[in-house]
């Protein structure tokens, strides 16, 4: 069966909140499908649409139009009993952390237990195994004001796991945090993904959490989905204007790129420890210059591009572009604004 | 100052603080459901409901607004049919409950309403029912401040109930006005008013001392 393979299935969803003052469409049109196992990101600016998305996927915000099927079935047919306890089936973790500042650590952990109607015996059982898999088995005492942002984190994520959800949705769960830390809570949601063969959906406006964990990526902007696919090839290659705005550092995008014959090498993981451009150098005996390059480290691959200059001469140049082809390197010209076209 | 004042000083204590307590619980029974229907049927609740909190916000307003003095008097007829008398501090108990009420149900809902977003919207998201965010999110997370709120709503049916020397109620307010206002015996008002402050200084300290106790935000 086709579903077996989706955890999370958006159909033509749209949302509009209508205020006193304006209509706003805060999604439009998005269609998305989130494998069962992977780790799936959704990234854009803030105000781009982001959170009221995954917000729709637990339907703690109702669509104004479209689908979400989760696991299955349609969380727009359910009724409130059922839709409750769907939502018992996806944990979620917010950039506040949003515990319950009169509760013990041990207690919060409890109290999606609680809801779902477990003993207090059991749920204190299960809760101290949940908190000894976050580290935090010490602070089980503790409340929360006693604690830093990643401990905060980490009983989040203890507690949204309590009631052995399929999903863990992450609102911008590391926002808050700092890069250490962020890089400790991303490492616990790759080894609970791993561990517990949860799906991930990670919603973050940082490109570096993407990087760090996610499978696949859907780039949101303006409310629309302006481009998805795995992780490796938008960062490869990112083809909407969006994707190279949060993908390039700032010193690409500052570049002055009025010049001529300006090209894009694309390093996808395995032409990253060929040495591209000292072949192209000896086997065209052409100069090329060489304009910026960054490389970066995607699940122990290197992936990263350079921009390069070629020669002024037509027939040099052609020669490079021929033997770049001939070798199967991936490459785009750069237009004047910054832009690229193959 | 001979036995008798005295002895008639203590019974308005134990009058008061016996008014103020009852009336206080009783209308805590009224006015917190209350709050709490204002708090969840908001356009911002847990369930919204635009009518129900609109009258209810309508009929709290119109209570408030009456003075206490006034509807001491208006609900006379209440208290005969509920008491049986209009005297003594039984009798005051019906107007104190329906002064308080709505003045409880107000502090009620603005502590409620500190209660942070985040923290419902965690729970909804953990599948929470309506009830379940009432009493396992909104009033323990709250408890601090709804204390404080205690503290605030017994003072004022204290300062209430000293009004029910009007209408012959009993209690302390009764005895200040009574030989204060009506016999000229400045010092027995002077006595009557001081063990008033003392006795909304234990109060105030009191639910201060509970809120304090019970808030683990501090660290």
């Amino acid at each position: 069966m086709e579903n077996q393979e989706y955890i999370i299935r958006i159909k033509n969803l749209e949302k509009t909140f209508v205020t006193k003052t304006a209509t706003v469409h805060a999604l439009r049109d998005i269609n998305l499908d989130i494998r069962k196992g992977e780790i799936f990101g959704i990234i854009g600016l803030s105000g781009a649409g982001k959170s009221t998305l995954v917000r729709c996927m637990n339907y703690l915000e109702v669509p104004t139009d479209g689908r979400v099927i989760f696991d299955g079935k349609d969380l727009g047919e359910m009724s409130e009993k059922e839709l409750r306890k769907a939502r018992q089936s996806m944990g979620m973790i917010f950039q506040q952390f949003n515990l319950l500042s009169q509760r013990n650590v041990l207690d919060n952990v409890c109290f999606p237990l609680e809801i779902a109607g477990m003993s207090k015996k059991e749920a204190r059982k299960k809760a101290a195994d949940l908190l000894s898999m976050v580290g935090l088995s010490e602070k089980a005492k503790a409340y929360p004001a006693q604690l830093s942002g990643g401990q905060k984190q980490r009983v989040a994520i203890a507690r949204a796991l309590a009631t052995e959800p399929k999903v863990l949705l992450c609102d911008e769960a590391t926002s808050a945090l700092d890069p250490t830390t962020t890089k400790s809570i991303l490492e616990l949601l790759k080894e609970i993904n791993a561990n517990l063969g949860i799906t991930i959906v990670i919603i973050t406006h940082e490109m570096s959490v993407i990087e760090a964990v996610c499978n696949r990526v859907a780039i949101i902007d303006e409310s629309r989905i302006a481009e998805m696919g795995e992780v490796s090839e938008i960062f490869a290659a990112p083809k909407s204007k969006i994707g190279r705005k949060l993908i390039f550092t700032e010193s690409f995008q500052e570049m002055p790129f009025g010049n001529e014959k300006m090209y894009r090498i694309i390093f996808d993981g395995h032409s990253s420890y060929e040495p591209i451009i000292s072949k192209i150098v000896m086997e065209c005996k052409a100069p090329i210059n060489i304009w910026f390059a960054e490389s970066r480290n995607l699940n122990g691959n290197a992936v990263g591009q350079m921009i390069i200059q070629l020669p002024e001469d037509e027939m040099i140049a052609n020669r490079i572009v021929n033997y770049m082809e001939t070798e199967q390197i991936r490459f785009e010209e750069v237009i004047n604004d910054g832009s690229t076209s193959r | 100052m001979d036995q008798q004042v005295v002895n008639m000083i203590l019974v308005g204590i134990g009058e008061t603080l016996y008014m103020t307590f009852f009336s206080s619980f009783l209308a805590y029974l009224f006015g917190l459901p209350m709050g709490i229907i204002l708090v969840v049927t908001d356009k911002d609740g847990v369930k919204p409901c635009q009518p129900v909190q609109q009258i209810l916000g309508f009929l709290i307003n119109i209570f408030r607004s009456i003075p206490f003095v006034i509807l001491l008097i208006m609900v006379i007829p209440l208290t005969r049919a509920i008491v049986g008398t209009t005297l003594g501090p039984t009798a005051v108990v019906v107007p104190l409950v329906i002064a308080a009420a709505p003045y409880i149900a107000r502090v009620v809902e603005s502590s409620l309403k500190e209660v942070d977003a985040g923290v419902i919207e965690a729970a909804k998201s953990m599948g929470a029912s309506s009830w379940q965010i009432v009493y396992k999110v909104l009033l323990p997370e709250s408890k601090p401040s709804l204390f404080v709120g205690g503290a605030l709503a017994v003072t004022t049916v204290l300062s209430y109930s000293a009004m029910s020397g009007f209408v012959g109620g009993g209690g302390l307010g009764d005895i200040a006005i009574r030989y204060g206002y009506y016999r000229y015996q400045t010092n027995i008002m002077l006595i009557t008013v001081a063990i008033l402050v003392i006795i909304v200084q234990i109060i105030q300290e009191a639910g201060m001392k509970m809120a304090r106790g019970g808030d683990k935000r501090i660290r």
